[in-house]
């Protein structure tokens, strides 16, 4: 049996009276792509955010690459460590350049020397096809190369998880295509992959499993062709239905 | 009618319009679109026009320019008594320092004033040198010059600093150390231990309630009352701790309101690479939220270097006092010696704030050029 890189039992959450995650348990194997849907206010950014504790659970356990996430401050640094995270509204650093962006955090968390951090941020930025923007400012870009960028940002930590939060959400139509490329690139490189996302090509190229989630709950999961082809939740059904015309 | 078309040839692309051409309706536009608007330009005018001449008329023409005394100055219809301001100058500058100790204010002058334009000015390099040298070693050596009875140095009272030496000494300690107070402060309040965020509100909110007038006082006269017998800090430092502490209070409240201005996306990316709450702070909030409030913040700036002539309440002489104790000057008490007095004072803060405010701008262009595209 291959390792967990993720493991969530039991997980419940409330923002003040409302449930927002009820009993979530998941286990994502080391490599594993998983593609969450589901309808919004589902509680799908919630759940990958409780991963590297944007978010605080308040029931039951979270293992990350084999630490527990608690309210232990050295434990959230070394997860956070371990898991990249993508944004829907990018989140670059306007103040700073693309290439300040991708070696910020190497340079002052993992003390990299700053020559190092740049040829490591050099050759993610080449990896996202945009190593000549390095030296501009993230608001001179446009949105689907700022989102290759802040993929590139999340790689220089070398993480060996990667979070998406609906990254292709805020794009213009005719950019989505460039930021689906780059994670398809790194779903093949074996990359352990949890995205929130509604681009269903990409679930059924990539995933090797689909979650459906609504309410709260994790109502079905399964391989892409089963789930898109012969979904068993009523809900499911209702909700690919609406999405797929 | 078909509904299907095809653009065969490309529509051209032409110049701009000139909405209004030539000099008189660019003028016109401007001052007198409409009759009424007109009538205003023009009174508008006519009161600047007389304004500006009677300053000028007072200030040049029927001024003083010579003068062993104050006769001159007496003469019906005289205007500026300019030789008042000649007589008294270094005074205004030195404030009572020993005449002949004055290379060593001198000396801080100009150490300071060098390595300050170091800072301020973006391409003269070693900058963090320089910031070394003027936080940390530079007020060592004012203060040991200044003071003296130290390595042969005689010794200067307080008491006897004044004038532009002391506002200059108050209003820099107050802004060097209102920033960084102001931003803890700033951090404290938005806290999520509700201690140092009590802690932090409360000082704000009970200080900025206050005058400064009656910060200055308490601390000039009932703080000795609190401490042991024999213990009573030197005038000037109170002042000191008074302004800084002060205008700390109010700089928190501009850096809060930069701080609102960072979304929450940078915490949490900042947080997702793995940054520490101070790290998160130092490199990726403050420089943000500082920039988006620098109008605030020189607004803060330079409302503290104005606020210093209220130390004149406490008995400093600094700039404002000084200026203000020569007019009972026998040799110089004339009609005219207040007003120009007062007129060059202003003209004096006046320059140092639009200095402030001119700098502000620069430094506003300067760091724009990031976001726009």
């Amino acid at each position: 049996m291959t390792e967990s890189a993720v493991v969530m039992k039991s997980v419940n959450k409330w923002y003040g009276q409302f449930h927002v995650l009820r009993d979530i348990n998941l286990d994502v194997k080391k490599g594993e792509r998983i593609v969450i849907c589901g309808p919004s206010g589902s509680g799908k950014s919630t759940m990958i955010r409780c991963i590297n504790r944007l978010e605080e659970h308040q029931q039951g356990d979270i293992i990350v690459d084999g630490i527990p996430l608690t309210t232990n401050v050295k434990n959230i640094d070394d997860v956070r460590r371990e898991v990249g995270m993508v944004f829907q509204h990018f989140n670059l650093f306007p103040h700073l350049t693309v290439l300040e962006n991708c070696t910020l955090a190497p340079m002052w968390v993992r003390k990299e020397p700053k020559a190092q951090a740049e040829e490591t941020a050099m050759k993610f930025l080449k990896r996202v096809k945009i190593p000549e923007q390095a030296l501009k400012y993230p608001g001179q870009l446009s949105g689907g190369q700022q989102q290759r960028v802040a993929i590139a940002r999340a790689l220089c930590m070398n993480p060996k998880i990667m979070l998406f939060d609906e990254p292709t959400s805020a794009l213009d139509p005719e950019m989505i295509k460039e930021v689906l490329d780059v994670m398809v690139d790194l779903a093949q490189g074996g990359m352990t992959m949890l995205c929130v996302t509604h681009e269903m090509a990409f679930a059924r190229q990539v995933a090797n499993r689909v979650i459906f989630m609504d309410q709260g709950q994790i109502v079905e999961q399964n391989e892409p062709n089963e789930f898109f082809l012969n979904p068993q939740s009523p809900r499911t059904k209702l909700f690919l239905e609406q999405i797929l015309h | 009618m078909s509904l299907s078309y095809v653009r065969t040839i490309d529509a051209p692309k032409l110049p701009a319009p000139t909405t209004t051409a030539g000099t008189w309706a660019k003028l016109r536009e401007r001052f007198a679109p409409t009759p009424l608007s007109g009538l205003g330009t023009l009174v508008i005018a006519v009161f600047l026009a007389w304004a500006i001449w009677s300053i000028f008329q007072w200030a040049i023409i029927d001024a003083v320019w010579t003068a062993p005394d104050r006769e001159p100055c007496n003469a019906p219809g005289a205007g500026a008594c300019w030789p008042f301001v000649q007589a008294k100058a270094l005074q205004w500058v030195y404030g009572f320092y020993p005449i002949e100790l004055r290379w060593r204010p001198n000396i801080v002058f100009l150490l300071g004033g060098l390595s300050l334009a170091g800072l301020l000015i973006p391409k003269i390099p070693f900058k963090g040198w320089n910031a070394l040298f003027f936080f940390l070693a530079f007020p060592i050596i004012a203060y040991v010059l200044l003071t003296g009875g130290r390595f042969g140095l005689e010794e200067v009272g307080t008491e006897q600093w004044g004038g532009l030496l002391v506002t200059l000494i108050v209003a820099i300690t107050g802004i060097v150390a209102s920033l960084p107070l102001g931003i803890l402060l700033a951090l404290g309040r938005r806290s999520k231990m509700p201690v140092v965020r009590t802690l932090c509100t409360g000082f704000i909110e009970i200080v900025r309630g206050v005058p400064l007038i009656t910060v200055l006082f308490m601390a000039s006269v009932m703080f000795p009352l609190f401490m042991p017998p024999g213990i009573n800090p030197d005038k000037l430092l109170k002042a000191l701790v008074g302004v800084g502490l002060f205008s700390a209070a109010y700089m928190a409240e501009v850096v809060r309101g930069g701080l609102q201005a960072i979304p929450k996306g940078q915490y949490e990316a900042s947080m997702a690479v793995g940054l520490s709450y101070w790290r998160m702070m130092l490199l990726v909030v403050m420089p943000q939220a500082l920039k988006v409030v620098i109008p605030g913040i020189v607004n803060s700036f330079i409302s503290l270097f104005k606020d210093t002539s209220l130390v004149s309440i406490i008995g400093i002489f600094d700039l404002f006092n000084i200026v203000q104790s020569g007019f009972n000057d026998a040799k110089w008490a004339s009609a005219q010696t207040g007003n120009t007095g007062y007129f060059a004072l202003a003209l004096i803060y006046w320059v140092f704030c639009f200095s402030m405010s001119r700098y502000s701008q620069f430094i506003e262009r300067r760091l724009n050029t990031s976001y726009t595209r």
